[in-house]
């Protein structure tokens, strides 16, 4: 006979012992996990190690504050969208010029017809600078403003003033400069120190060219209804010089931040790295400053000649900061951190990304915080706008291709540079406008509006020069 | 047998309890805005909230929950559980988004206190499809502007 244990076999005490054991389990995870939680709520980091403003290794800030350096580090990642980025092979990007025959055309005469390729991340700025084959022109030492970590340099070359090194630094070779770097041991991408605070982590700007570029846009009157700190400077007595650093708002500093180096600039050999916003920040507006610009030694401002036409050439480099300053979003007070290293949950934790990409990656983020739609709407309504822009933008290039066959054909019939001079002119007027908006990062989206009124006066004014120089003999 | 399984019993018990303490249960049948920022996700929502146009005349439950006392205990339940299956798994979309039923709720509860001004404009409106929102219009009500820490400063 078997014995029963008050109704319970042993199977079924040991089945609900177990049951109980997996429950007190479960729970116990959770704690763990709640307790995590506010662990991280409490204390977003700890600061381990001492950085200053010599500290130009990321990976040294990255014990610190490891969040934002593992965002950082992926900006190593390929990444693409319809109109930018780098296809993901180990090797270096497509040739932008390649694909768009008129921009090699457009660019002969400069380096940029001998290598231009699509952009990669932050972390690669330092490396693929040192590799490309425009390197193979003579180049100015001014590229690594952007390029490195070059403050400890500045303040190295200025005997401690940042912004004497930096006034010298134009006169050294790329080459020269960037041995400089290598000895310093501050050869490093852009990094931490860069925007940061090494003391509060606040956001700062460091680079000089910027701190005098937006200092010129104070002082004139330009209006810039986005950048409301420099209203109020306006508005004061104006006993000390616009300071980023001191006037701007934190909204400001996380587009200032960006401002430092998206910009369009001179930065070759005849004179110091320049930001061209001394009459405000629409293309029009860094015509007119290049155009009232000598060089130093009083010839007139160019960055090339072109090659087969002979125009003197503005080349527009990447004027981000500048078109985001004429579109809605600049108007509606969204920085450019705000889409572009959007904030993120970690746990119980708020850190902005610092995976720097195109927004269009990071839809959700980047957009939906404010547009509350659908992914795919929202990809839809960017994709229009730049299709739209693209277009322009062809079009534009198949005017300025006119152009040039209409004075290569002037030219061989005999025409002289005077004979040609009106043609030539509104040569430089619609490439700086052609490339202003080809050169500019985002095919339009920064400020759709802007953008094609500069790719419709890029066209208007390349078919204008096509019929001056097709009329190259008219008046005899 | 029984005493292997009463001491293990207990042992639930009283984890179980720590942990309902330890996170804060109890402020869950409270009103208190600050019980909903309590697992860190609704921080930027609290955030905003505090600086919007209605923080001191309507707390989180006045426009998030139903005001008759049977739906109220629902729709706290039934939140409660996605939450804490949310922010455990951290399985959600992000940025965190209302739901329909939710934003039905939210409606009911604009009307619930505007309904003398909106009679007119929500009148004849069935949900969902063809109501009127007010939210849709009215978006920095609850959570102030979405952008620029309270929208732009200016000069003027």
């Amino acid at each position: 006979m078997i014995t029963r244990n008050r109704g319970f076999s042993t199977v079924a005490w040991l089945a609900a012992i177990a049951v109980v054991a997996v429950a007190t389990a479960l729970v116990t995870a959770l704690l763990m996990n709640i307790g995590e939680r506010k662990q991280e709520a409490t204390r977003p980091f700890v600061r381990l190690v001492e950085v200053t403003e010599d500290s130009t290794d990321p990976a040294l800030w990255g014990v610190n504050w490891p969040k934002q350096f593992d965002g950082y580090l992926l900006t190593a990642e390929a990444t693409r969208t319809r109109f930018g980025g780098h296809g993901g092979s180990e090797a270096l990007p497509q040739e932008k010029i390649d694909r768009d025959p008129w921009l090699k055309r457009m660019f002969l005469g400069y380096a940029f017809s001998i290598d231009y390729r699509d952009r990669r991340g932050h972390a690669y700025m330092l490396q693929d600078q040192e590799n490309t084959e425009r390197l193979t022109k003579p180049q100015s030492g001014s590229c690594l403003h952007c390029h490195a970590s070059i403050m400890p340099l500045y303040r190295q070359l200025g005997d401690g003033d940042a912004m004497k090194g930096f006034e010298a630094s134009y006169k050294y070779s790329y080459q020269e400069l960037n041995a400089k770097l290598h000895d310093s041991g501050h050869a490093y991408p852009v990094s931490c120190v860069d925007c940061h605070s090494p003391e509060t982590m606040e956001l700062r700007v460091t680079r000089p060219g910027f701190i005098n570029g937006i200092r010129a846009l104070a002082n004139s009157g330009a209006p810039v209804p986005h950048l409301p700190s420099i209203e109020r400077w306006r508005a004061g007595n104006k006993a000390e010089p616009y300071d980023p650093n001191r006037d701007a708002s934190r909204t400001e500093m996380r587009s200032y931040v960006c401002g430092q180096c998206h910009v369009e600039y001179y930065c070759a050999a005849k004179m110091p790295l320049t930001f061209p916003w001394g009459k405000g920040l629409r293309a029009q507006d860094l015509e007119a400053f290049w155009n009232e610009t000598k060089f130093e030694d009083g010839s007139r401002f160019m960055d090339y000649r072109h090659a087969e036409s002979g125009a003197p050439i503005l080349k527009a480099q990447h004027p981000e900061f500048e078109l985001w300053s004429q579109g809605i979003h600049a108007r509606s007070g969204v920085a450019c951190a705000d889409c572009h290293m959007p904030y993120m949950r970690d746990g119980a934790t708020k850190v902005s990304d610092h995976w720097v990409r195109s927004p269009l990656l990071n839809i959700n983020r980047a957009c939906q915080t404010c547009h509350h739609m659908s992914e795919s709407e929202i990809a839809a309504r960017v994709d229009q706008i730049q299709q739209r822009n693209f277009e322009l933008l062809q079009n534009g290039g198949t005017a300025l291709m006119a152009l040039l066959d209409a004075v290569q054909a002037a030219k061989q019939a005999g025409a002289t540079d005077e004979q040609l001079a009106a043609a030539l002119e509104l040569q430089r007027a619609a490439q700086w406008r052609l490339d202003f908006i080809a050169a500019e990062n985002s095919m339009g989206f920064h400020a759709p509006q802007e953008a094609a009124k500069v790719l419709g006066e890029a066209a208007d004014l390349a078919r204008q020069g096509q019929v001056a120089a097709l009329n190259w003999n008219a008046a005899q | 047998m029984p005493w292997v399984l009463a001491i293990a019993l207990g042992v639930l018990i009283g984890v179980g309890s720590f942990t309902f303490r330890y996170a804060e249960g109890l402020s869950y049948l409270s009103t208190d805005p600050a019980a909903c920022r309590n697992c860190h996700i609704m921080q930027p929502q609290y955030d905003s909230w505090l600086k919007s146009s209605h923080h001191n005349v309507a707390r989180c439950i006045d426009c998030h929950l139903p005001h008759d006392f049977v739906g109220k205990y629902i729709a706290k339940a039934e939140n409660g559980y996605h939450h804490s299956k949310g922010f455990t798994f951290q399985d959600f979309h992000e940025p965190i988004m209302i739901k329909e039923k939710n934003a039905g709720i939210l409606q009911d509860n604009c009307v619930r206190c505007h309904a003398d001004l909106t009679h007119e404009v929500v009148a004849g409106a069935t949900r969902p499809g063809d109501e009127v929102r007010c939210v849709h219009c009215h978006q920095s009500a609850g959570h102030g502007e979405t952008v620029g820490l309270g929208g732009m400063r200016t000069t003027n």
